[in-house]
Protein backbone atom coordinates (compact mmCIF):
# COMPACT_ATOMS: atom_id res chain seq x y z
CA UNK A 1 0.00 0.00 0.00
CA UNK A 2 3.06 2.33 0.86
CA UNK A 3 4.93 1.63 -2.16
CA UNK A 4 1.68 2.02 -4.55
CA UNK A 5 1.08 5.29 -2.60
CA UNK A 6 4.63 6.50 -3.55
CA UNK A 7 4.24 5.38 -6.52
CA UNK A 8 0.95 7.23 -7.40
CA UNK A 9 2.34 10.71 -6.18
CA UNK A 10 5.39 10.21 -7.65
CA UNK A 11 3.51 9.83 -11.13
CA UNK A 12 1.67 12.93 -10.35
CA UNK A 13 4.94 14.67 -9.72
CA UNK A 14 6.19 13.74 -13.83
CA UNK A 15 2.69 14.20 -14.87
CA UNK A 16 3.04 17.83 -14.11
CA UNK A 17 6.85 18.06 -15.15
CA UNK A 18 6.09 16.82 -18.33
CA UNK A 19 3.34 19.34 -18.79
CA UNK A 20 5.19 22.12 -17.51
CA UNK A 21 8.36 21.15 -19.65
CA UNK A 22 6.12 20.95 -22.87
CA UNK A 23 4.86 24.19 -22.18
CA UNK A 24 8.23 25.67 -22.11
CA UNK A 25 9.23 23.89 -24.91
CA UNK A 26 6.85 25.60 -26.89
CA UNK A 27 8.22 29.21 -26.73
CA UNK A 28 11.73 30.19 -27.88
CA UNK A 29 13.08 31.66 -24.99
CA UNK A 30 12.53 29.23 -22.31
CA UNK A 31 12.54 25.75 -24.81
CA UNK A 32 16.28 24.59 -23.61
CA UNK A 33 14.79 24.57 -20.21
CA UNK A 34 11.69 22.93 -20.68
CA UNK A 35 13.65 19.71 -21.99
CA UNK A 36 15.00 19.43 -19.07
CA UNK A 37 12.35 19.62 -16.73
CA UNK A 38 10.54 16.99 -19.05
CA UNK A 39 13.43 15.19 -18.21
CA UNK A 40 13.55 15.46 -14.65
CA UNK A 41 10.11 13.69 -14.67
CA UNK A 42 10.76 10.60 -16.60
CA UNK A 43 13.71 9.95 -14.15
CA UNK A 44 11.37 10.12 -11.61
CA UNK A 45 9.03 8.14 -13.21
CA UNK A 46 11.15 5.26 -14.20
CA UNK A 47 13.02 4.86 -11.15
CA UNK A 48 9.59 4.95 -8.95
CA UNK A 49 8.80 2.36 -11.84
CA UNK A 50 10.77 -0.24 -10.35
CA UNK A 51 8.31 -0.06 -6.63
CA UNK A 52 6.04 -2.53 -8.90
CA UNK A 53 8.43 -5.07 -7.87
CA UNK A 54 6.46 -4.59 -4.20
CA UNK A 55 3.00 -5.57 -5.42
CA UNK A 56 2.89 -8.53 -8.47
CA UNK A 57 0.10 -10.33 -8.94
CA UNK A 58 0.36 -13.37 -7.54
CA UNK A 59 0.36 -15.44 -11.04
CA UNK A 60 4.03 -13.95 -11.70
CA UNK A 61 5.53 -14.20 -8.47
CA UNK A 62 7.59 -16.96 -9.60
CA UNK A 63 8.69 -15.02 -12.48
CA UNK A 64 9.54 -12.14 -10.73
CA UNK A 65 13.93 -12.82 -10.19
CA UNK A 66 13.73 -13.33 -14.04
CA UNK A 67 11.47 -10.18 -14.88
CA UNK A 68 13.51 -7.68 -12.93
CA UNK A 69 16.86 -9.02 -14.54
CA UNK A 70 15.02 -8.76 -17.86
CA UNK A 71 13.75 -5.32 -17.20
CA UNK A 72 17.38 -4.25 -16.33
CA UNK A 73 18.62 -5.47 -19.13
CA UNK A 74 16.07 -4.11 -21.46
CA UNK A 75 16.43 -0.83 -20.03
CA UNK A 76 20.43 -0.32 -19.83
CA UNK A 77 20.37 -1.33 -23.56
CA UNK A 78 17.41 0.52 -24.73
CA UNK A 79 18.67 3.50 -22.75
CA UNK A 80 22.11 3.16 -23.71
CA UNK A 81 21.92 2.55 -27.27
CA UNK A 82 19.76 5.46 -27.95
CA UNK A 83 21.72 7.88 -26.38
CA UNK A 84 24.53 7.06 -28.01
CA UNK A 85 22.81 7.03 -31.60
CA UNK A 86 21.30 10.44 -30.87
CA UNK A 87 24.37 11.49 -29.51
CA UNK A 88 26.90 10.54 -32.49
CA UNK A 89 23.74 11.08 -35.66
CA UNK A 90 24.23 14.23 -37.89
CA UNK A 91 22.23 17.28 -37.07
CA UNK A 92 20.76 16.97 -40.31
CA UNK A 93 19.64 13.42 -39.54
CA UNK A 94 17.35 14.35 -36.69
CA UNK A 95 14.15 14.35 -38.19
CA UNK A 96 14.34 10.31 -39.27
CA UNK A 97 16.02 9.53 -35.58
CA UNK A 98 12.88 11.14 -34.21
CA UNK A 99 10.81 8.69 -36.18
CA UNK A 100 12.72 5.99 -35.14
CA UNK A 101 12.01 6.53 -31.66
CA UNK A 102 8.74 7.44 -32.29
CA UNK A 103 8.25 3.85 -33.76
CA UNK A 104 10.19 2.38 -30.77
CA UNK A 105 7.76 4.12 -28.39
CA UNK A 106 4.68 2.70 -30.78
CA UNK A 107 6.35 -0.61 -30.51
CA UNK A 108 6.32 -0.66 -26.73
CA UNK A 109 2.78 0.83 -26.30
CA UNK A 110 1.67 -2.36 -28.59
CA UNK A 111 3.97 -4.55 -26.77
CA UNK A 112 1.77 -3.30 -23.66
CA UNK A 113 -1.18 -4.22 -25.79
CA UNK A 114 0.14 -7.49 -26.99
CA UNK A 115 1.08 -8.81 -23.37
CA UNK A 116 -2.87 -8.24 -22.07
CA UNK A 117 -4.51 -9.55 -25.00
CA UNK A 118 -2.20 -12.60 -25.29
CA UNK A 119 -2.40 -13.32 -21.76
CA UNK A 120 -5.94 -12.98 -21.41
CA UNK A 121 -5.62 -10.66 -18.68
CA UNK A 122 -7.83 -7.45 -20.18
CA UNK A 123 -11.63 -8.22 -18.84
CA UNK A 124 -14.37 -5.58 -19.69
CA UNK A 125 -15.64 -4.15 -22.75
CA UNK A 126 -14.00 -0.78 -22.13
CA UNK A 127 -10.76 -1.98 -21.29
CA UNK A 128 -11.13 -4.35 -24.31
CA UNK A 129 -11.78 -1.73 -26.38
CA UNK A 130 -8.92 0.38 -25.70
CA UNK A 131 -6.63 -2.39 -25.52
CA UNK A 132 -7.54 -3.44 -29.33
CA UNK A 133 -7.25 0.57 -30.32
CA UNK A 134 -4.36 1.50 -28.60
CA UNK A 135 -2.30 -2.32 -29.87
CA UNK A 136 -3.62 -1.48 -33.60
CA UNK A 137 -2.68 2.29 -33.29
CA UNK A 138 1.00 1.09 -31.52
CA UNK A 139 1.60 -1.01 -34.14
CA UNK A 140 0.49 0.94 -37.28
CA UNK A 141 3.11 3.19 -35.70
CA UNK A 142 5.95 1.12 -35.23
CA UNK A 143 5.91 -0.08 -39.12
CA UNK A 144 4.90 3.24 -40.29
CA UNK A 145 7.50 5.34 -38.29
CA UNK A 146 10.26 2.97 -39.60
CA UNK A 147 9.01 3.07 -43.28
CA UNK A 148 9.81 6.95 -42.83
CA UNK A 149 12.66 6.55 -40.89
CA UNK A 150 14.40 3.98 -43.96
CA UNK A 151 12.67 6.71 -46.38
CA UNK A 152 14.76 9.71 -44.74
CA UNK A 153 17.61 8.03 -43.95
CA UNK A 154 17.80 6.53 -48.08
CA UNK A 155 17.51 3.34 -46.88
CA UNK A 156 14.36 2.66 -48.57
CA UNK A 157 14.28 4.46 -51.91
CA UNK A 158 11.28 5.52 -54.21
CA UNK A 159 7.43 5.45 -53.60
CA UNK A 160 5.85 1.79 -53.77
CA UNK A 161 2.23 1.85 -54.98
CA UNK A 162 -0.21 0.23 -57.19
CA UNK A 163 -3.69 1.34 -58.41
CA UNK A 164 -6.47 0.12 -56.20
CA UNK A 165 -4.11 0.87 -53.12
CA UNK A 166 -6.60 2.86 -51.28
CA UNK A 167 -8.74 -0.13 -51.99
CA UNK A 168 -6.56 -2.48 -50.35
CA UNK A 169 -5.47 -0.63 -47.39
CA UNK A 170 -9.10 -0.18 -46.89
CA UNK A 171 -9.62 -3.99 -47.05
CA UNK A 172 -6.91 -4.56 -44.16
CA UNK A 173 -8.20 -1.99 -42.25
CA UNK A 174 -11.69 -3.49 -42.03
CA UNK A 175 -9.73 -6.43 -41.09
CA UNK A 176 -8.23 -5.09 -38.42
CA UNK A 177 -11.27 -4.19 -37.01
CA UNK A 178 -13.20 -6.94 -37.62
CA UNK A 179 -10.84 -8.87 -35.51
CA UNK A 180 -10.35 -6.47 -32.87
CA UNK A 181 -14.32 -6.54 -32.64
CA UNK A 182 -14.64 -9.84 -32.39
CA UNK A 183 -11.67 -9.86 -29.72
CA UNK A 184 -13.88 -7.33 -27.94
CA UNK A 185 -17.47 -9.56 -28.09
CA UNK A 186 -15.41 -12.49 -27.26
CA UNK A 187 -14.51 -11.22 -24.07
CA UNK A 188 -10.63 -11.30 -24.46
CA UNK A 189 -11.14 -15.63 -25.64
CA UNK A 190 -10.13 -15.58 -28.64
CA UNK A 191 -7.36 -17.68 -29.84
CA UNK A 192 -2.96 -16.61 -30.06
CA UNK A 193 -3.14 -17.13 -33.62
CA UNK A 194 -6.12 -14.20 -34.01
CA UNK A 195 -4.77 -12.26 -32.12
CA UNK A 196 -1.29 -12.80 -33.67
CA UNK A 197 -2.99 -12.20 -37.27
CA UNK A 198 -4.52 -9.29 -35.73
CA UNK A 199 -0.96 -7.15 -34.95
CA UNK A 200 0.49 -8.73 -38.14
CA UNK A 201 -1.96 -6.99 -40.19
CA UNK A 202 -1.74 -3.74 -38.12
CA UNK A 203 2.03 -3.73 -38.73
CA UNK A 204 1.23 -4.54 -42.34
CA UNK A 205 -1.40 -1.43 -42.35
CA UNK A 206 1.54 0.97 -41.21
CA UNK A 207 3.86 -0.04 -43.85
CA UNK A 208 0.97 0.24 -46.43
CA UNK A 209 0.41 3.86 -45.13
CA UNK A 210 3.34 5.14 -45.25
CA UNK A 211 4.98 3.61 -48.44
CA UNK A 212 3.05 5.83 -51.14
CA UNK A 213 4.52 9.08 -49.40
CA UNK A 214 7.33 10.76 -50.75
CA UNK A 215 10.17 11.76 -48.66
CA UNK A 216 9.21 15.49 -48.70
CA UNK A 217 6.06 14.80 -47.21
CA UNK A 218 7.69 12.46 -44.46
CA UNK A 219 7.68 15.59 -41.48
CA UNK A 220 4.08 15.66 -41.53
CA UNK A 221 4.08 11.67 -41.76
CA UNK A 222 6.54 11.63 -38.60
CA UNK A 223 4.22 14.14 -36.70
CA UNK A 224 1.15 12.05 -37.60
CA UNK A 225 2.23 8.91 -36.29
CA UNK A 226 3.98 10.81 -33.08
CA UNK A 227 0.23 12.06 -32.55
CA UNK A 228 -0.52 8.70 -32.85
CA UNK A 229 2.14 6.53 -30.51
CA UNK A 230 0.44 9.31 -27.90
CA UNK A 231 -2.79 8.12 -28.26
CA UNK A 232 -1.93 4.12 -28.38
CA UNK A 233 0.12 5.13 -24.66
CA UNK A 234 -2.62 7.04 -23.64
CA UNK A 235 -5.37 4.15 -24.26
CA UNK A 236 -2.64 1.67 -23.00
CA UNK A 237 -2.72 3.36 -19.84
CA UNK A 238 -6.47 2.83 -19.40
CA UNK A 239 -5.99 -0.54 -19.89
CA UNK A 240 -3.24 -0.79 -17.26
CA UNK A 241 -4.79 1.44 -14.65
CA UNK A 242 -1.89 4.06 -15.05
CA UNK A 243 -3.18 7.60 -15.04
CA UNK A 244 0.26 8.92 -15.57
CA UNK A 245 0.54 7.09 -19.39
CA UNK A 246 -3.31 8.31 -19.82
CA UNK A 247 -2.66 11.86 -19.35
CA UNK A 248 0.82 12.14 -21.06
CA UNK A 249 -0.16 9.90 -23.62
CA UNK A 250 -3.29 12.03 -24.12
CA UNK A 251 -1.32 15.58 -24.37
CA UNK A 252 0.67 14.30 -26.34
CA UNK A 253 -1.83 12.61 -29.00
CA UNK A 254 -3.49 16.76 -29.28
CA UNK A 255 -1.00 18.21 -29.54
CA UNK A 256 0.97 16.02 -31.90
CA UNK A 257 -2.42 16.00 -33.65
CA UNK A 258 -2.28 19.69 -33.46
CA UNK A 259 1.48 20.42 -34.89
CA UNK A 260 0.65 17.93 -37.88
CA UNK A 261 -2.43 20.51 -38.97
CA UNK A 262 0.02 23.33 -38.11
CA UNK A 263 2.83 21.76 -40.05
CA UNK A 264 0.76 20.77 -42.94
CA UNK A 265 -0.78 24.32 -42.91
CA UNK A 266 2.54 25.65 -43.35
CA UNK A 267 3.29 23.87 -46.67
CA UNK A 268 0.19 24.82 -47.71
CA UNK A 269 -1.10 21.28 -47.77
CA UNK A 270 -3.90 19.44 -46.35
CA UNK A 271 -3.19 16.28 -44.13
CA UNK A 272 -5.72 14.64 -46.53
CA UNK A 273 -3.68 15.66 -49.10
CA UNK A 274 -0.61 14.85 -47.95
CA UNK A 275 -1.48 11.49 -46.78
CA UNK A 276 -4.07 10.10 -50.26
CA UNK A 277 -2.57 12.28 -52.75
CA UNK A 278 1.14 11.14 -54.44
CA UNK A 279 1.68 14.63 -54.69
CA UNK A 280 5.43 14.77 -52.46
CA UNK A 281 6.38 11.47 -54.07
CA UNK A 282 6.67 12.97 -57.53
CA UNK A 283 7.92 16.00 -57.08
CA UNK A 284 6.34 19.07 -59.09
CA UNK A 285 6.21 17.76 -62.56
CA UNK A 286 3.97 14.93 -61.26
CA UNK A 287 1.76 17.71 -60.88
CA UNK A 288 2.39 19.59 -64.42
CA UNK B 1 -3.21 -1.82 -6.97
CA UNK B 2 -7.16 -2.07 -6.92
CA UNK B 3 -7.03 2.40 -5.72
CA UNK B 4 -5.17 2.76 -9.67
CA UNK B 5 -6.90 0.10 -11.87
CA UNK B 6 -10.36 1.33 -10.96
CA UNK B 7 -10.97 4.22 -13.32
CA UNK B 8 -14.13 3.43 -14.62
CA UNK B 9 -14.87 4.25 -18.18
CA UNK B 10 -16.58 8.08 -18.10
CA UNK B 11 -13.59 9.06 -15.46
CA UNK B 12 -10.94 7.89 -17.97
CA UNK B 13 -12.76 10.24 -20.50
CA UNK B 14 -12.91 13.00 -18.44
CA UNK B 15 -9.29 12.51 -17.74
CA UNK B 16 -8.93 12.13 -21.77
CA UNK B 17 -10.90 15.13 -22.49
CA UNK B 18 -9.03 17.52 -19.91
CA UNK B 19 -5.66 16.44 -20.97
CA UNK B 20 -6.18 16.58 -24.97
CA UNK B 21 -7.60 20.25 -24.18
CA UNK B 22 -3.70 21.00 -22.33
CA UNK B 23 -1.93 19.50 -24.95
CA UNK B 24 -4.02 21.66 -27.45
CA UNK B 25 -3.74 25.05 -25.53
CA UNK B 26 0.25 24.38 -24.96
CA UNK B 27 0.29 24.11 -28.31
CA UNK B 28 -1.94 26.29 -29.43
CA UNK B 29 0.37 29.63 -30.58
CA UNK B 30 3.91 28.09 -31.16
CA UNK B 31 5.96 29.48 -33.57
CA UNK B 32 7.01 27.33 -37.12
CA UNK B 33 10.36 27.63 -36.11
CA UNK B 34 10.03 25.13 -32.98
CA UNK B 35 7.79 22.92 -35.02
CA UNK B 36 10.29 20.10 -35.60
CA UNK B 37 11.84 19.95 -31.83
CA UNK B 38 8.00 20.34 -30.16
CA UNK B 39 7.10 17.26 -32.44
CA UNK B 40 10.72 15.67 -31.15
CA UNK B 41 9.50 16.76 -27.79
CA UNK B 42 6.19 14.97 -27.18
CA UNK B 43 8.28 12.27 -29.09
CA UNK B 44 10.19 12.30 -25.64
CA UNK B 45 7.48 12.50 -23.56
CA UNK B 46 5.17 9.59 -24.68
CA UNK B 47 8.62 7.25 -23.99
CA UNK B 48 6.72 7.60 -20.44
CA UNK B 49 5.27 4.10 -22.15
CA UNK B 50 8.28 2.71 -21.03
CA UNK B 51 6.87 2.55 -17.42
CA UNK B 52 3.86 0.79 -18.36
CA UNK B 53 6.03 -1.72 -20.30
CA UNK B 54 7.72 -2.15 -17.05
CA UNK B 55 4.69 -2.81 -15.08
CA UNK B 56 3.76 -5.35 -17.64
CA UNK B 57 6.87 -7.22 -17.77
CA UNK B 58 7.16 -7.21 -13.65
CA UNK B 59 3.70 -9.21 -13.91
CA UNK B 60 4.67 -11.53 -16.87
CA UNK B 61 3.64 -14.82 -15.77
CA UNK B 62 4.72 -16.80 -19.24
CA UNK B 63 7.55 -16.91 -21.11
CA UNK B 64 5.99 -15.07 -23.97
CA UNK B 65 4.51 -11.93 -21.98
CA UNK B 66 8.32 -11.87 -20.74
CA UNK B 67 9.69 -11.50 -24.39
CA UNK B 68 7.30 -9.29 -25.15
CA UNK B 69 7.53 -7.68 -22.36
CA UNK B 70 11.47 -7.24 -22.81
CA UNK B 71 10.91 -5.87 -26.35
CA UNK B 72 8.07 -3.19 -24.58
CA UNK B 73 10.68 -1.89 -22.45
CA UNK B 74 13.54 -1.98 -24.29
CA UNK B 75 11.97 0.05 -27.20
CA UNK B 76 10.10 2.25 -24.27
CA UNK B 77 13.74 2.99 -23.39
CA UNK B 78 14.69 3.71 -26.22
CA UNK B 79 12.05 6.15 -27.05
CA UNK B 80 12.68 8.07 -24.22
CA UNK B 81 16.39 8.25 -24.26
CA UNK B 82 16.64 9.33 -28.27
CA UNK B 83 13.46 11.41 -27.64
CA UNK B 84 15.26 13.27 -24.84
CA UNK B 85 18.78 13.47 -26.47
CA UNK B 86 17.70 14.21 -30.11
CA UNK B 87 15.17 16.97 -28.56
CA UNK B 88 17.97 18.24 -26.37
CA UNK B 89 20.63 18.64 -29.06
CA UNK B 90 17.79 20.25 -31.31
CA UNK B 91 17.17 23.03 -28.78
CA UNK B 92 20.67 23.21 -28.26
CA UNK B 93 20.51 25.59 -31.48
CA UNK B 94 18.32 28.30 -29.60
CA UNK B 95 21.07 29.35 -27.17
CA UNK B 96 21.72 32.87 -27.52
CA UNK B 97 24.85 33.66 -29.74
CA UNK B 98 26.24 35.90 -26.91
CA UNK B 99 27.12 33.98 -23.42
CA UNK B 100 25.38 36.13 -21.39
CA UNK B 101 21.94 35.12 -19.86
CA UNK B 102 19.13 36.91 -21.49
Amino acid sequence: MTAQFIIDAAFIVATLLFIYGLKRMSSPVTARSGIVVAGVGMVVAVLVAFLYIADVNPKAEPFLKTNIILGVVALAVGLGWAWWSGKKVEMTAMPQMVALYNGMGGGAAAAIAAIELFGHKAHGNIILVMAVLGGIIGAVSLSGSLIAWGKLDGRINGTWRFPGLQAVNGLILLTILGIGAWTVYQGGAVGPELIAAFFVLSLVYGVMMAMPIGGADMPVVISLFNAFTGLAVGFEGYVIGNPALMVAGMVVGSAGTLLTLLMAKAMNRSVSNVLFSNFGASGEEGQG
Amino acid sequence: MDATTAITGFVALYIFMLAAFTGYEIIGRVPAILHTPLMSGSNFIHGIVVVGAMWALFNASSTLEQAIGFFGVLLGAGNAAGGYVVTERMLEMFKPSDKKKG
